[in-house]
């Protein structure tokens, strides 16, 4: 009887973690980049003027920088599913790797074919073949992030396939039920547009230390104004989609959705407040040092007045039977791949839909076999088991916190930005420039704090209901993990010192053409911002 | 024959033309890479032949997540299982693999000549590791691999990774296949090149050509004598994906044979792949190079057909229980699974064919080293 080592099973996922965050710092400014550098190649070919030509070819040196680490530590992820998680893939790649392989045949040939010409065509195409490329870059990069999407939605919420004892994985059975998850619809638009908000963020704050500096005034000017103008129009979709996306945890994740909100007992409607801050203890399971906001909680989750919201205590003792009708089914299946009888087959399906709990015992079991636990024991190992339903709360809690304070406070600087720069009026905003420029990292943060929020909130699954995470790891020895590890680690900081050192280069560096204004003023007072001269 | 068996044998097809698209492209790029040090004796004529596959690398480096992505559609459990079991060859390999585009896009937007030194020796680590240990798996794959399944399936692994490592028949497969690539990649820097680089690509691309082709014949005769798998059982097709049962395997000494004994026109695949690697070697003495790419391509058709023919329909062979041994019958998707991806393949292959080449079309015609060097946006 081989045994789950839990620490191969924390290393899996702390490896996981490490690369998926590392990824998603630079997935974001790639799905925005390419579509506002197709809206400055736009503007270039209808009015034929350089000025945006140079801002697409500027940006685009910087999209390139980016877009290298992106490509390359996609491919860590594909690859972790086969060599980190052979029984994920065993147990859901029928249905998983199927959007994963869409993604490469419709998105990623695509965006990776034309990135090429996107970067070496400008002398070999027309002005309106080298957009229409540009645009494929984007819808390709896009279409991208779709599919992972899709491959996403369907670990938590698993529609579109069903469990089969003869091959004991989920067969896929429906592609419409896989595309048209609402999981995969809402997280698709709400991930993609964050994107845009940290592409955002990134023209818009180096636009604004060439501002400060007075330097390539005409072209930072009207990459602010373009970047915040996208920035604030991608900031409140990403806010309306996330609310989406909350209502839905509501009816498929309820421990996802009591985590985030801290709600340990079931909700009082409508008077329940709103937590904005606390300490939640895992161990004691309650908040310490509560602030919360009166009658805000129903609405919010709900959208009703007087809809509760389960608590963590009450699905954890709802889990009760669950358990036991699980373990139940874990036995019967086991005894149906020895007889193949229809007795057992019948009592599998019976405790069918509860099969992922009972596989969720296997840590209580004693000898770690579900199968075989004396009937006088069952008791125990169902009240151990209980509390593992639900994911780290404080984790859980934080980080959707976070992403929301930021998320409110991106708001706040595109709405100030897109007005004062459409007034004209960002020379006398030093302040404001200031903290455009600080705030360049900040969307990154939130998209990786969003990502905790639904990948930790979906805890203790791979997929959600079926499979524990513990059980999906590859069955490999410390060493390998910790090989693996310090490979990543030096070789991502190695990625990310390049990475930075070029970025830093090329932004100080600035527009090469800078046709526009060669004499410039280098003092900021002057009125070089004002675009009507240009505008006429 | 049923359906569900068509579509497994149709999928085993098609994993043989993505690994034969991924040896020839991603290949190239690779060869490329390795042979950057050396065709380029200065600054000039190394970003000469980076640019050459400039615009090709990252469409071609496709190829290889396609191929990962259609096993782990269309044979899930080989996915997790064959990666898994390998793991720290396969981590290598990744490492190795995903320093090749930062190198691209880095290398030449600093002055420094120690920041482009170094990354001319991450091309040569990852242009020969990953084509290295793609030839050493297949000698893997054909020696068996020690693992088994428990009973949910879960992937157990008994055999360490040192003994896929230090195994003279996998480096055997290993440089084969190195050589295969720096003839491509060699092909590939005559077509868009003049001299200095033409002629040196020619000498190291013959030199690839003539190495592959003396492994593949070595292998050969090696693979009469390697234990190979048969079935000893007649088994199901179209049988539920699942290694736990429904089999019965063993190991016997030229195994691997008894395909090529039953049907003897399979010869012709061996024999077909050994004469597109003289023949190439020959077009690209005299100097056709053209004829000479596209006879690269019929190597890698050869060898990779060669080994699934003699293989078939083993997949993965487990060394330590045979009778769990995955096969194209045991280890696929589910019926459905194989229908859809197979329409969905149907539809985006010929288009993504049509794209590649418009974008060769476009960049056609030699790369010159003035050029390069005053084009700020090149490599």
């Amino acid at each position: 009887m081989e045994f789950i080592n839990p620490d191969v099973v924390d290393l899996s996922r702390f490896q996981f973690a490490l690369t998926a965050l590392y990824h998603f710092m630079f997935v974001p400014l790639t799905l925005g980049l390419t579509f506002m550098l197709a809206a400055m190649e736009t503007v270039y070919v209808v009015t034929g003027r350089q000025i945006y030509k140079d801002m697409a070819q500027f940006w685009g040196k910087l999209f390139g920088i980016n877009f290298a680490i992106g490509v390359a530590t996609g491919i860590t992820m594909e690859f972790e599913f086969g060599t980190n998680w052979s029984m994920y893939s065993h147990f859901f790649g029928d249905m998983f790797g199927t959007p994963l392989a869409i993604e490469g045949l419709m998105a990623f040939f695509m965006e990776s074919t034309f990135v090429g010409l996107m970067f070496f065509g400008w002398d070999r195409l027309s002005k309106q073949a080298h957009l229409a490329i540009t645009y494929l870059v984007a819808l390709g990069s896009n279409l991208s992030a779709l599919w992972i999407l899709i491959a996403n939605a369907g670990m938590n919420m698993p529609e579109g396939a069903h469990f089969d004892p003869e091959t004991m994985r989920m067969q896929f059975e429906s592609f419409v039920n896989l595309v048209f998850n609402p999981d995969a619809q809402a997280k698709f638009v709400h991930t993609s547009v964050a994107g845009y908000v940290s592409a955002a963020m990134f023209v818009m704050g180096i636009s604004a230390f060439y501002l400060l500096r007075g330097q390539h005034r005409q072209f930072a000017a009207r990459s602010f104004r373009m970047a915040a103008l996208f920035g604030i129009i991608s900031t409140v979709a990403v806010i309306t989609l996330g609310d989406v996306l909350g209502r839905l945890d509501y009816e498929k994740q309820p421990t996802k959705i009591a985590a985030i909100e801290g709600l340990w007992h079931t909700s009082n409607p409508p008077f329940e407040p709103w937590i904005v801050a606390a300490l939640p203890d895992d161990a004691r399971q309650e908040n310490h040092y509560e602030i919360g906001v009166p009658l805000v909680l129903t609405p919010l989750i709900t959208h009703t007045f007087d809809q509760p919201i389960t608590g963590m205590h009450e699905l954890e003792e709802a889990a009760g039977p669950r358990i036991r009708s699980g373990i139940d089914a874990v036995a019967a299946l086991r005894r149906y791949g020895v007889t193949h009888s229809s007795t057992d087959l019948a009592q599998f399906t019976a405790h069918e839909q509860d099969m992922g709990y009972g596989l969720l015992a296997t840590r209580h079991a004693p000898g770690q076999d579900v199968t075989a636990i004396p009937a006088d024991q069952i008791d125990d190992v169902v009240r151990a088991t209980q509390p593992d339903i639900l994911p780290n709360v404080f984790v859980t809690f934080w980080s959707f916190r976070l992403m929301v304070f930021l998320s409110l406070w991106f708001f706040a600087l595109f709405a100030i930005s897109a007005y004062l720069s459409l007034k004209r009026r960002l020379e006398r905003s030093r302040l404001l420039l200031k903290l455009c420029m600080w705030s360049i990292p900040l969307p990154i943060l939130a998209t990786e704090f969003g990502w905790i929020t639904a990948e930790a909130g979906r805890q203790p699954w791979t997929v959600f209901g079926w499979l524990p995470t513990f059980l999906s790891a590859s069955s490999h020895g410390v060493s390998y993990m910790v090989f693996s590890l310090i490979g990543f680690v030096l070789l991502y900081s190695v990625f990310i010192a390049a990475e930075l050192y070029l970025m830093f280069k090329f932004a100080r560096l600035g527009p090469e053409h800078d046709s526009m204004e060669p004499h410039a003023p280098a003092t900021p007072q002057a009125s070089a911002f004002d675009m009507r001269p240009m505008a006429s | 024959m049923e359906l569900y068996a068509i579509l497994k044998i149709v999928w085993a097809a098609v994993l043989g033309v993505l690994f034969i698209g991924l040896g020839t492209m991603v290949g190239m790029d690779m060869g490329v890479g390795t042979l950057l040090r050396f065709v380029g004796r200065n600054d000039g004529e190394r970003r000469t032949a980076l640019n050459i596959i400039g615009p090709h690398w990252d469409g071609n480096q496709v190829w290889f997540i396609l191929g990962g992505g259609a096993i782990f559609a269309a044979f899930p459990t080989l996915y997790g299982t064959s990666f898994s079991a390998f793991y720290v060859v396969m981590i290598t390999l990744l490492f190795s693999m995903i320093l090749r585009p930062v190198a691209f896009e880095y290398r030449s937007k600093a002055d420094s000549t120690l920041w482009r030194a170094s990354w001319d020796w991450v091309f040569l680590v990852s242009g020969f590791v990953p084509m290295f240990i793609y030839g050493a798996a297949f000698g893997n794959v054909l020696e068996g691999v020690g693992y088994h399944f428990g009973w949910t399936g879960q992937y157990y692994q008994d055999e360490s990774f040192l003994s896929y490592l230090l195994n003279p028949f996998a480096m055997l497969c290993g440089l084969m296949s190195v050589g295969l690539s720096i003839y491509q990649g060699g092909a590939m820097l005559m077509l868009r090149a003049d001299d200095p680089i033409w002629s040196r690509a020619r000498r190291y691309a013959m030199g690839g050509g003539l190495v592959a082709a003396s492994l593949f014949v070595m292998g050969g005769i090696w693979v009469q004598f390697l234990p190979g798998f048969v079935m000893t059982a007649p088994v199901n097709p179209a049988m539920p994906a699942n290694p736990l049962h429904g089999q019965s395997v063993a190991m016997v000494a030229g195994g691997w044979m008894h395909n090529f004994h039953a049907h003897p026109a399979l010869w012709l695949l061996p024999l077909g792949g050994l004469g597109c690697m003289l023949a190439g070697v020959a077009m690209l003495a005299a100097g056709r190079t053209v004829a000479g790419w596209w006879l690269g391509l019929g190597a890698w058709a050869g060898t990779i057909t060669t080994v699934g023919c003699a293989m078939f329909p083993f997949l993965m062979p487990s060394s330590t229980v045979p009778d769990q041994s995955l096969t194209v019958w045991n280890s696929t998707a589910s019926e459905y699974g194989l229908g859809c991806m197979l329409v969905v393949a149907g539809i985006f292959v010929p288009i993504i064919l049509s794209y590649t080449s418009w974008c060769y079309y476009v960049m056609r015609g030699k790369v010159h080293t003035a050029d390069v060097v005053n084009d700020t946006h090149s490599y």
